[in-house]
């Protein structure tokens, strides 16, 4: 794990997550911009599990259960994806508030991934 | 094909009950992956409340099924879970208050759900109002 990236990672869920859950609370059906987020979102994640899959090999290990650490990886990145497959299907406002729900669950899981890359041994 | 139902609109499956359907999958999948991770890597450490953690995340898998799932059986099924999850939760919180020895490892519903942002506490209460609310019309 790269903690700027993290970070990012983590800041791009936050956004995503509160506009599409103002944006469905104001009635808005799943639109390209929300869309778009859980996109990056999804996107991001498989980014992250491709350095989290390289980081051993080069010195950048966990201090906590890697094991642990890929279930929330593994995890969050059907999360993002699923709820976008939802909003293709159920075009109501309601799943631009699901869009929202899972980018923010993707948010948490991401900090908790980091405790266990960074903190959980140290 | 069965027939179309009239009270479509008042379903346990429309409008905001879609979003708790959504919270119960996001929450069966935390629950089932932390499950896993705690009976795989560590199951001796806490029997008791990794077995609890287990048997949490069947229910939050059966709830989810049982909300999405139509017909008066799955109403019942839904009810029943989504009470069992409340008495659990108020359960594991006072026992993980009173015999931290035995129930203080994180699992789902330890210390009332506060690891997943009371959420554990929040959602049977709204689940049990909502079914309330979206009774099962003419079975299945």
């Amino acid at each position: 794990m790269i903690d700027w990236f993290t970070a990012l990672q983590i800041g791009v869920a936050v956004t995503g997550g509160i506009l599409a859950i103002v944006l469905g609370a104001l009635g808005r059906r799943p639109s390209d911009l929300t869309m778009a987020f859980a996109g990056v979102v999804a996107l991001l994640l498989i980014v992250q599990l491709a350095v989290t899959i390289a980081g051993p090999l080069t010195g950048n290990t966990p201090t906590g259960s890697l094991f642990e650490f890929y279930i929330y990886l593994i995890s969050a990145i059907f999360l993002p994806i699923g709820a976008g497959f939802w909003a293709l299907i159920d075009r109501s406002r309601w799943s631009t508030i699901i869009l929202g729900v899972a980018q923010l669950a993707v948010a948490v899981m991401l900090y908790r991934m980091g405790q266990i890359w960074f903190i959980q041994g140290a | 094909m069965s027939t179309p139902t009239p009270t479509a609109v008042k379903s346990r499956r429309s409008g905001a009950g879609r979003i708790l359907i959504a919270v119960y999958l996001v929450l069966a999948l935390a629950a089932l992956g932390r499950s896993f991770y705690q009976l795989v890597a560590k199951f001796d450490q806490a029997p008791v409340a990794y077995t609890l953690s287990a048997v949490a995340a069947v229910v939050y898998i059966l709830a989810t099924i049982a909300l999405i799932a139509p017909g008066a059986t799955w109403y019942r099924v839904a009810r029943v879970t989504i009470w069992f999850e409340l008495i659990g939760v108020l359960t594991v919180g006072v026992l993980s208050l009173i015999v931290p020895s035995m129930f203080a490892h994180p699992s789902v519903w330890s210390y009332f759900g506060l690891g997943y942002l009371l959420i554990p506490l929040a959602l049977p209460i709204w689940g049990l109002l909502w079914l309330r609310t979206h009774p099962e019309h003419g079975g299945a």
